[in-house]
C-alpha cells in the first residue's frame, strides 16, 4: 500500500488554484468599496436619519381617492403593456443570437471538422451585437428612442426590447450551454442540424430555466419601465414623476406599492410557469 | 481478418490513432476492415478504448493519425453536407441514452431520423408527432410500446435504455452501432435488446458493431470478436478461437473475466463456455 500511495500524488491539485483565486477576489474587492465610499455609518448618522425620516414620513397613508386609484389603473396597464411589448421584441432580438452564440449548437465543432474556424469567426460578431445592446443601459436608449419615435410609451417599448434582447441572448446561450448538451450533441452526430438538435436535444433540458429567467426579466423590465417614465416614455413612471414633483408622499407609497404587487404578480406568475414547465 | 470479402467495406481504419489534447494516446494506431453486413463485438477491459473506437467510427471524434473510411466515404475529407449525410447513416446507441427527461418517448424515437427529415417536418412533429405508428413498431419490438406517450423520466433505467435502442431502430442507419448497450440492464432484457439488435443488422444486410462488457454475450451474438487492450487490438478472432488464455491476457488487469452474471468462465472444450444458440 505504502509503495501505492507514494506514486500516486496524494494532495488535491486545485487546492493552490482556489486559493489563489479567494485571494484574488478579496483583493479585487477592497478598492471597489474604497472608491465607492461605501461606509454603512453614514446611514445612522443623526442628521441624515432626520432628514430620511421626514421624507418617509410623508408617504403615510397613501393616496387612496377613487380619481387616483384610477390614474394608477390606467398607468399600470401601460407599464405592463410596456414591458410585456418590449419582451416580445427582446425575445425576437435574442433567440436567434442566442443559437448562433451557443458553441454545443455547432456542427463543425464534433472533430473538429470543416468550416469550424469560420464558425468561431462568425459568432464574434454575433456576440459582439448582443454586448453592444446590453452595454447602453435602457435609459440611454429611452432618451435616443424618444427623439426618433417622440415622447411616449413606444421609445420604452423600443429601449426595453434592445437592452434585454442583448442580456436575454447572453443569458440564453448560458443557460443552454450550462444544461445537459449530450442529447444535442448525440443529435447533431446522427445528422441532425442546429436548429433541430436545439428543439429536440436542448428545449426540453433548459425549458424551465429559460422561462423562469424570461419571467424575472420580465419583472425586471416592469421596473425599467418605470425608471423610463421619467423621462417621458410613459405608465407608472410618469405618474411617479409627478407626484414627486407635487412632493406628495401619499401618492408615491401607492405607487410604490402598486410596484410591489406587480414582482408579486411576476413571481406568481414564474412559480405557476415553473410548475407547468417542470 | 475479413469477412465476407465479397460484399464491400463498410468500415476501413488505417493505422488509426487518437491522441487526446492531454498527451493521452486512447488508439493506437489501429488498423482494421469490417465488411458490410458484419457482426462485430469489440470487449477489453475498462479504459481500454472501446468508447473512443466506436465515437471514431461514429465520426464523433476525428483521428490525430491515419485514416478513416466509414460506409466509403472519408468523414473528414468530405464537405459539410456530406458529412451530415453520412452521420444520418450511422447511429448509436450510447451507454446512458442522451434523451432529455422531460421529453415525451413518441419524440425521443421519433428524434432518431430528424437528420433525414426536413425542418418543417421536426417541427411539426413538435406540435403532434408524425409517426405515431413508426414509433409505436419500434417500441414494440422493445416490448416497451405501452410507454409511447409516458415521459422520459418516469421510466426505470432499463426501459430507457430501450427507448434509446428504439431511436436508433426508427432511425434505420446503414451502420449500427452501440456503446455497452447492456450493461445496465438485468440478463434477460440483455439477450432481448442484443437479439433486436442483431435481427435488425441481418435482416437489413447492415453492419454492428458492439462493445460489450460481458464477454459471455459477446461470444454468444457476435461470429467476430475485436478484443482490445490499452487501444490497441489484442485479437480479431470468430469466437470459436477465442481462448480462455486470451481471454485473461486482456482482462490481467481485472479480478476475472467479466460476464453477464459474475459467473466464472468455465473452461469448456472449444475453450470457452457458451450459452445455447437456441433460447
Amino acid at each position: 500500500m505504502r509503495g501505492e500511495a507514494s506514486t500516486i500524488q496524494l494532495r488535491d491539485p486545485a487546492a493552490v488554484p482556489r486559493l489563489i483565486l479567494s485571494i484574488g477576489i478579496i483583493v479585487l474587492l477592497w478598492p471597489g468599496f474604497r472608491l465607492t465610499e461605501f461606509d454603512p455609518g453614514v446611514l445612522f448618522d443623526p442628521r441624515n436619519r432626520e432628514i430620511m425620516g421626514k421624507f418617509i414620513g410623508t408617504f403615510l397613508p397613501p393616496a387612496t381617492s377613487a380619481e387616483f386609484l384610477r390614474l394608477i389603473m390606467k398607468a399600470t396597464l401601460e407599464t405592463l403593456a410596456i414591458a410585456t411589448a418590449g419582451m416580445t421584441l427582446a425575445l425576437l432580438i435574442a433567440s436567434p443570437l442566442a443559437l448562433i452564440v451557443t458553441r454545443s449548437l455547432s456542427i463543425s465543432r464534433i472533430g473538429p471538422g470543416r468550416g469550424f474556424a469560420a464558425g468561431r469567426i462568425l459568432r464574434l460578431p454575433a456576440r459582439f451585437v448582443l454586448m453592444f445592446f446590453r452595454s447602453i443601459p435602457e435609459i440611454v436608449w429611452a432618451l435616443l428612442f424618444v427623439r426618433a419615435v417622440g415622447l411616449g410609451p413606444a421609445a420604452g417599448v423600443l429601449a426595453i426590447g434592445v437592452t434585454y434582447g442583448g442580456m436575454l441572448g447572453k443569458v440564453y446561450s448560458e443557460i443552454l450551454e450550462s444544461g445537459d448538451t449530450r442529447p444535442a450533441l448525440a443529435l447533431l452526430e446522427a445528422g441532425g442540424g442546429r436548429l433541430t438538435a436545439f428543439f429536440y436535444g436542448m428545449w426540453p433540458v433548459a425549458l424551465p430555466e429559460l422561462v423562469s429567467y424570461t419571467v424575472y426579466r420580465w419583472e425586471c423590465a416592469v421596473r425599467a419601465s418605470v425608471i423610463m417614465g421619467f423621462v417621458g416614455a410613459g405608465g407608472l413612471g410618469q405618474q411617479m414623476e409627478l407626484s414627486m414633483r407635487m412632493l406628495s408622499g401619499g401618492e408615491v407609497s401607492t405607487i410604490l406599492f402598486t410596484f410591489f404587487l406587480l414582482v408579486v404578480l411576476a413571481d406568481a406568475i414564474s412559480a405557476f410557469l415553473r410548475k407547468v414547465t417542470a | 481478418m475479413v469477412f465476407g470479402a465479397a460484399n464491400p467495406v463498410s468500415i476501413k481504419l488505417d493505422q488509426v490513432s487518437l491522441v487526446h489534447p492531454n498527451g493521452y494516446r486512447a488508439i493506437n494506431q489501429v488498423s482494421c476492415e469490417i465488411g458490410n453486413g458484419e457482426r462485430v463485438a469489440i470487449i477489453g477491459p475498462s479504459g481500454a478504448g472501446k468508447t473512443t473506437l466506436l465515437r471514431l467510427l461514429a465520426t464523433a471524434l476525428r483521428p490525430s493519425g491515419g485514416t478513416i473510411r466509414i460506409l466509403g466515404d472519408d468523414p473528414w475529407g468530405i464537405g459539410r453536407a456530406a458529412l451530415r449525410e453520412l452521420r444520418c447513416r450511422v447511429g448509436m446507441v450510447h451507454q446512458s441514452p442522451p434523451i432529455p427527461p422531460r421529453q415525451r418517448v413518441v419524440t425521443a424515437v421519433l428524434a432518431g431520423r430528424l437528420g433525414r427529415w426536413p425542418l418543417w417536418k421536426a417541427l411539426v412533429s413538435l406540435v403532434y408527432p408524425v409517426d405515431i405508428a413508426g414509433a409505436a413498431r419500434m417500441l414494440a419490438r422493445m416490448e416497451i410500446a405501452d410507454k409511447l406517450f409516458e415521459r422520459c423520466d418516469r421510466l426505470s433505467g432499463g426501459q430507457m435504455q430501450r427507448v434509446g435502442v428504439a431511436r436508433i431502430l426508427y432511425q434505420q442507419p446503414d451502420l449500427l452501432l452501440t456503446d455497452e448497450p447492456v450493461a445496465a440492464v438485468d440478463p434477460a432484457l440483455s439477450d432481448r435488446i442484443l437479439g433486436e439488435l442483431n435481427r435488425e443488422a441481418i435482416e437489413r444486410g447492415v453492419t454492428l458493431v458492439a462493445s460489450l462488457h460481458a464477454v459471455d454475450l459477446a461470444l454468444h451474438w457476435f461470429p467476430r470478436i475485436i478484443g482490445i487492450r490499452g487501444g490497441e487490438i489484442a485479437f480479431d478472432l470468430p469466437p470459436v478461437r477465442v481462448t480462455d488464455a486470451m481471454l485473461r491476457d486482456l482482462y490481467a488487469s481485472e479480478a476475472a473475466v467479466p460476464t453477464q452474471s459474475n459467473e466464472l468462465l468455465a473452461p469448456q472444450p472449444a475453450g470457452v463456455r457458451r450459452k445455447p444458440m437456441c433460447s
